[in-house]
């Protein structure tokens, strides 16, 4: 059982978890992610660190609340325990001097970006870091990430925050002014990834992408996770999560991501009527 | 005795099973074993052969004809622990050993007749044992020595519970959250119901064992970790051979196509047959494909049948007297209506805009010269590609070693295939101090030889421990 040592909701159905978990911890590099069960009729599902804390043998998550299993997650308080919890699973990213690099995160993706921008910066890199939310109510860690990054820069769909767009048009305004970028890191909604790579791809800037596919045991024993990258097919929870963008097919993995919509879909509806208002909105403003 | 002996039945004591119309909707188990009076019988059915021909064909070297004896005689707690000397997982081997290949292959009276059931009898014995709890277990007093298994199939229990009862410390990591291993997550519920694989498991326990689940070595700590900072002693590797193979057929990724373990962990391991009462979910179609002929694809086959499937078909590139699986399980299958596709092999995988399987095209095999493994290979005829019409698609065609711990282990010599190299004799790796078994070692094999091999280990490593 795995202790609930913070949480703390960062914007209406977005919630960071501190995690007692000192094995974890003890091995956690950015890049990584575990994968957990909240409860005995509970499924595994996999979360990127978003932070970790060896001397505290903590790690952090923040995960929305999407599904089932994610809402059901975030009836948890600060003190309960989580049934299962594995990791540090997946390959570190890479990190080394590369120069200048973008690391662009979106929406619940703005996590995990933190420490990977967090060690490239402390390798000597200049990193650019550019965040978006659909709007301001969705934004949040700004002030971590702008202590990871050298510079930040932030956007939000409606405009309702700092400048009015997508993350790509203020990508797309870095590599013209900037010209020289050695290295583009992005994590957000599959959509997200997939533009960033189609923009980078036009610049031959080489460009990383975190997959979260579906999973079930995070070990390579499954092939759940299974991508088509430059025409191979690798699990993303051995060989990945991160892979060079360029040469992920992003049209299969979108397609596979949904295989159990109908049933993820039948999942959320029974549990929010079995539950009809216990969640962390305490009494009803979730609806 | 004696008058039995004149008139031998020719065959087997009939054990109950599930009616095959019920069972196929149902997740319990198949074989429902025998009862007293037919154990007793069966036992009768024994010439207690002075060169006892089947003990031969058993891999661990079981006294079978005593033990046959002592069940003949009523002693069953008796018979148990004879059993138990040498096999440490009675219960579960009772179920799943393929008898017909190993002991009963063997038996006297199989020249004749249908051989003594042994398999049966060894269940029946450690099921009353089970039942009755007279397993008595002593444990040395402790040694002070740490020995770390990773993994907890057949072979880290075996060789966990040989330690423990050394005195030895002995702490368990798996990878997943419930120990077992295949036993638990891929061997389904019907074949092997999950109390018994339980039981075994609080009985290790008992024995002082402790199991830290969730623990994936390689990541939250390597094989040189666990015994230079941790402490212990010497380590057991036995992770088994878990990475599914895929064909490296067109449309493989296609929604709808499985590799058997992930079929089967959704199934027994997250209990998707429950969804949603449980969480994970698993979408099995109207027509199933299960690609191989071991047990995996049985088991994954009759699954689906479980599952809801109109039609479950397994397709097979060599023909029926190949087929690695257990003869008993290819008879439940064909009795539950699962159907059979021989001497073909799928060219590829259809799917539609939504990326979702419509069918398989398939090409018709020949059997030709006998290859390696002197079984007659499988020629494809040219142009005998025809289309298969299903919407799932589970590929059971073999599973390689976890490359995880070889991988993060400097100084462990491994085979071209990713097995771990360790002698037959002791389980020795080329890493001092660091022992191996089971599926990791030989490639995917069978429940019995990996729970031989934990035992061997744990001899062996009791002698490293001890300076023997
Ligand atoms: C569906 C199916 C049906 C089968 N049917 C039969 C049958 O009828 N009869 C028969 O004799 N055999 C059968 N087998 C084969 C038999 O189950 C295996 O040969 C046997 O289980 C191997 O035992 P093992 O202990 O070597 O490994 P496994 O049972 O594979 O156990 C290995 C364990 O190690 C864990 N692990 C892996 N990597 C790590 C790591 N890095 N850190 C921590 N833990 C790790 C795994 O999670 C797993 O729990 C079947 C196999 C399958 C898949
Ligand atoms: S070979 Fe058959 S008949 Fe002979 S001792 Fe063994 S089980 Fe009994
Ligand atoms: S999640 Fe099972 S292999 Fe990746």
């Amino acid at each position: 059982m795995y202790r609930i040592l913070k949480k703390d909701v960062l914007v209406p159905s977005i919630n960071l978890f501190e995690i007692e978990a000192p094995k974890v911890a003890g091995k956690a590099e950015p890049g990584q992610f575990v994968i957990l069960r909240v409860q005995e009729k509970g499924e595994r599902i996999p979360l990127t660190i978003a932070d970790f804390d060896r001397a505290r043998g903590t790690i952090t998550c923040v995960f929305q609340e999407v599904g089932k299993t994610t809402m059901e997650l975030g009836t948890l308080n600060e003190g309960d325990y989580i049934l299962d919890f594995v990791g540090p699973l997946g390959t570190p990213s890479h990190i080394e001097l590369f120069g200048r690099v973008v690391c662009v995160g979106g929406g619940v993706g703005v996590a995990p970006v933190h420490p990977i921008a967090r060690a490239l910066k402390e390798a000597g890199n200049e990193v650019l870091g550019i965040i978006g939310a659909r709007n301001k109510d969705l934004l949040f860690w700004e002030d971590k990430l702008r202590a990871a990054c050298t510079e930040l820069r932030l956007t939000t769909d409606d405009g309702s925050y700092m400048r009015k767009g997508f993350v790509t048009d203020l990508l797309k305004e870095a590599i013209l002014e900037d010209g020289k970028i050695d290295l583009c890191l992005a994590i957000g909604p599959l959509p997200m990834m997939r533009a960033v790579c189609e923009l980078t791809r036009e610049y031959g800037i080489k460009t990383i992408v975190s997959l979260n596919t579906l999973m079930v045991d995070g070990t390579g024993m499954c092939g759940c996770c299974r991508v088509t990258v430059g025409g191979e097919t690798r699990f993303a929870c051995v060989d990945g999560p991160e892979f060079d963008g360029h040469q992920v097919d992003f049209a299969e993995m979108s397609r596979r991501s949904v295989i159990y919509k109908p049933q993820e879909l039948l999942a959320r509806e029974k549990y929010q009527q079995n539950n009809a208002c216990r969640c962390t909105c305490k009494g009803g403003s979730c609806k | 005795m004696t008058e039995k002996k004149k008139a031998i039945n020719p065959q087997k004591n009939p054990m109950s099973v599930q009616d095959p119309a019920l069972r196929v909707k149902n997740f319990n188990e198949v074989a429902l074993g025998y009862n007293e009076a037919a154990v007793i019988a069966e036992a009768g059915r024994c010439l207690q052969c002075k060169n006892m021909p089947c003990r031969q064909g058993c891999p661990v070297d079981i006294d079978i004809s005593a033990f046959i004896k002592l069940a003949g005689e009523g002693d069953f707690a008796g018979a148990a622990k004879k059993i138990k000397e040498k096999n440490a997982l009675p219960g579960v081997c009772g179920r799943v050993c393929p008898q017909e290949n190993q002991c009963e292959k063997y038996c006297t009276l199989g020249k004749k007749h249908e051989p003594v059931a042994i398999g049966r009898i060894e269940r029946f014995c450690a099921d009353w044992e089970m039942a009755n709890g007279t397993g008595s277990q002593e444990v040395a007093p402790p040694t002070g020595k740490k020995v770390a298994v990773v993994g907890s199939g057949p072979a880290g229990l075996t060789c966990a519970a040989d330690l423990a009862k050394l005195g030895h410390r002995v702490t368990i990591f798996e990878a997943l959250h419930i120990p077992g291993g295949v036993l638990m997550y891929g061997i389904p519920e019907f074949r092997l119901p999950k109390a018994i694989v339980q039981a075994e498991i609080d009985n290790l326990k008992k024995l002082g064992v402790e199991i830290q689940v969730n623990s994936v070595v390689g990541r939250f700590a390597t094989i040189d970790e666990l015994m230079q900072e941790e402490g212990f002693d010497a380590v057991f590797i036995g992770t088994g051979a878990g990475l599914p193979h895929f064909m490296r057929i067109p449309g493989e990724n296609a929604c709808g196509v499985y590799s058997a373990n992930e079929f089967l962990t959704r199934t027994n391991l997250m209990k998707a047959y429950l969804f949603p009462d449980f969480d994970t979910p698993i979408r099995v179609g109207r027509k199933v494909a299960v690609l191989g002929g071991g047990n995996v694809a049985m088991d994954a086959a009759r699954t689906a049948l479980r599952l809801g499937a109109e039609e479950s078909w397994i397709v097979y590139r060599r023909s029926k007297v190949e087929m690695p699986a257990r003869q008993e399980e290819v008879s439940h299958a064909e009795e539950e209506g699962v159907r059979f596709k021989f001497l073909t092999s799928p060219t590829r995988i259809l799917y539609n805009d939504d990326y979702w399987v419509t069918a398989m095209e398939c090409l018709q095999y020949e059997l030709g010269e006998p290859d390696e493994s002197g079984r007659r290979r499988p020629v494809p005829i040219k142009g005998s590609e025809f289309i298969l019409d299903v919407d799932t698609v589970v590929v059971a065609i073999g599973q390689g070693p976890n490359p995880l711990v070889p991988r993060t282990t400097k100084g462990l010599a491994c085979t071209k295939r990713g097995n771990i190299v360790a002698e037959t004799e002791t389980g020795a790796t080329s890493k001092p101090g660091v022992f191996a078994g089971g599926d990791v070692v030989t490639g995917a094999a069978t429940v019995i030889l990996a729970m031989g091999a934990g035992r061997t280990a744990a001899n062996s490593i009791h002698n490293y421990l001890t300076g023997k």
